[in-house]
């Protein structure tokens, strides 16, 4: 029983791992041990299949960020805490929804989860702001900074896939770009925060 | 156009792009100039914020891809949410459960507090009918006498009736057929109609053996009432046919309904049969008429020990001692009816017609 316990959490650990260098694998195995868990959850509270997706995936971002801040402790089962976080980020999407909340239904334990719930629905809104802000910048500058940044193409390669005469001239549109972009995203900032 | 070319330095600063003079010069030119610090920390803290977009994008789409493809392999399954109705139901089942007895018990209380106070109003309800048929019958009879004592009592003074029954015509004319048994050891017979009116009268014919007794109205006063409404039936009847009795139970002429219950009388009688209906003393020598208004037979006997069980002679009797009457040259001109005219009549019409033909036979 002991031994059981001890490999479980060595496998945790392992998925953990995994997770944070955002493994398929890893995010495989997590899939399908919590999903259905999760998605129960949801329908059992006035939520439909789609929301169980959401919810079940805010979750494992949420556990994502962790992993990847490599300042994790988990000191209880990982099944607990995802439950615990994905308890919590419906109960405050309920909220938003203003439905009447009843008293969320499970027998599982839960931990506190309030900080992290917290600091990823923050960056969430971050996110949010950013992918908003890409959105106002019309192309051909979002391909541009998609590409360079988010999908980390080298300007000789973004320079000749966009028509660009030299790769220098790329980064010199991608530079105004980007200069757009951030103006965008701390006006986006600055409304959000007021 | 300078600060496109800060924005790259300071990406090839963070990227580690730069030659050691040039970092070396960089640093120096942040040192010296706060200004373009203060870029390099803003542009460092975006670029580190558009990282983080880009691996939460990334990671989201694989999440996504993540589930399509575990859906479409089958290691999860997407439930259905459950029906509305369904999850209201099962969240309020306790709350509905609790309800659901709540009224189940207050059904049934207000249901047995019906019951209850109902059956006393009935009961004492009978009990007042009771008493106001008593009344009734009191005053009935006090009618009556006075009446009887108005006009000239066709019964002989200061003698009381022995015996009641009653009888009907089987001819216009005034021929009565009743029980033998209720006209045995009288001294005179009188008959009364359902007006109140009385005729004296004689019998010409009984015998025990059947039953049956005849008498002839010989009074001044009667008026033959023509041809009769109802016929007699010479045929048997089938069990379970629909039947009422007319008779003279009380002062009052009674109507009743029952049905052929046996084809046979008491002990296996073949000259009787059993019909299902209330009969009391008086009934006897009444008529039995089937739906069609045919006397199908007499009112004789109940049984005592048995409700409703009541015995009745086939009407084929009376054709059978009407042979025997009609030896005597004195009653060759009898004829029955046979042929019912009330056929396919209401029955309250039936009965008014039949009425006229239903007496009271008083023995004294």
């Amino acid at each position: 029983m002991v031994q059981s316990v001890k490999t479980d959490s060595t496998d945790e650990k392992a998925l953990l791992k995994g997770l944070a260098l955002n493994d398929r694998k890893s995010v495989e195995t997590i899939y399908k041990l919590f999903y259905n868990m999760v998605q129960t959850l949801i329908i059992n509270n006035n939520g439909s299949t789609d929301d169980a997706r959401d919810i079940f995936q805010e979750t494992v971002i949420v556990l994502y960020e962790k992993a990847k801040s490599g300042s994790f402790e988990l000191n209880c089962q990982l099944k607990t805490y995802v439950y615990s976080v994905s308890r919590r980020l419906w109960l405050k999407k309920l909220q938003q929804q203003q439905k009447f909340l009843p008293a969320v239904n499970g027998l599982e334990d839960t931990v506190p989860v309030d900080e992290e719930v917290e600091g990823h629905s923050q960056r969430n809104s971050e996110f949010q702001m950013m992918e908003k802000a890409l959105l106002h910048l019309g192309e051909p500058c979002r391909s541009l900074i998609e590409a360079f940044y988010l999908q980390k193409r080298s300007m000789t390669d973004i320079a000749g896939h966009f028509g660009y005469t030299n790769a220098d001239n790329a980064k010199n549109q991608k530079y105004k770009c980007l200069m757009r972009l951030r103006k965008l995203f701390f006006a986006e900032f600055k409304n959000n925060n007021v | 156009m300078q600060d496109l070319q800060l924005l790259d330095a300071i990406e090839r600063f963070l990227r580690g792009e730069m030659t050691p003079e040039e970092m070396a010069s960089f640093e120096q030119l942040r040192k010296s100039n706060p200004e373009v610090d203060e870029k390099v920390v803003e542009h460092t803290m975006f670029l580190h914020q558009i990282d983080q977009f880009s691996e939460w994008k990334n990671f989201k789409s694989s999440l996504n891809d993540v589930h399509n493809q575990l859906l479409k392999s089958g290691d999860i399954t997407e439930e259905a949410p459950k029906a509305t109705v369904i999850q209201i139901f099962r969240k309020y089942k306790r709350v509905m459960a609790v309800a659901a007895s709540i009224a189940g018990i207050t059904t049934l209380l207000i249901a047995g507090m019906a019951t209850y106070y109902s059956q006393k109003k009935t009961a004492s309800d009978l009990q007042r009918l009771r008493g106001e048929y008593k009344q009734e019958i009191a005053k009935k009879t006090n009618e009556v006498y006075n009446k009887v004592q108005a006009r000239i009592t066709k019964g002989p003074e200061n003698t009381p009736v022995k015996f009641g029954g009653t009888g009907f015509l089987v001819d216009g004319k005034g021929i009565i057929v009743t029980n033998a048994h209720v006209v045995t050891g009288s001294s005179t017979v009188v008959v009364q109609n359902s007006r109140g009116q009385e005729f004296r009268s004689r019998i010409i014919y009984s015998n025990p053996e059947t039953d049956l007794a005849f008498i002839k109205i010989e009074d001044a006063d009667f008026r033959s009432i023509g041809p009769l409404p109802y016929g007699i039936r010479k045929s048997g009847t089938d069990l379970g046919e629909q039947l009422f009795t007319m008779g003279y139970p009380r002062e009052e002429i009674v109507y009743n309904e029952g049905y052929m219950s046996a084809k046979t009388g008491y002990n296996g009688d073949t000259l009787s049969f059993q019909i299902g209906v209330s009969a009391n003393p008086g009934n006897s020598g009444g008529p039995v008429f089937n739906k069609n208004g045919e006397v199908i037979g007499i009112i004789t006997a109940r049984q005592k020990t048995a409700e409703g069980v009541v015995f009745a002679i086939t009407a084929k009797n009376i054709f059978r001692s009407l042979e025997e009457v009609k030896k005597d040259s004195t009653y060759q001109n009898i004829r029955l009816t046979l042929n019912s005219s009330i056929k396919g009549m209401e029955r309250v019409q039936q009965i008014k017609k039949i009425e006229e033909g239903v007496f009271m036979v008083k023995v004294y």
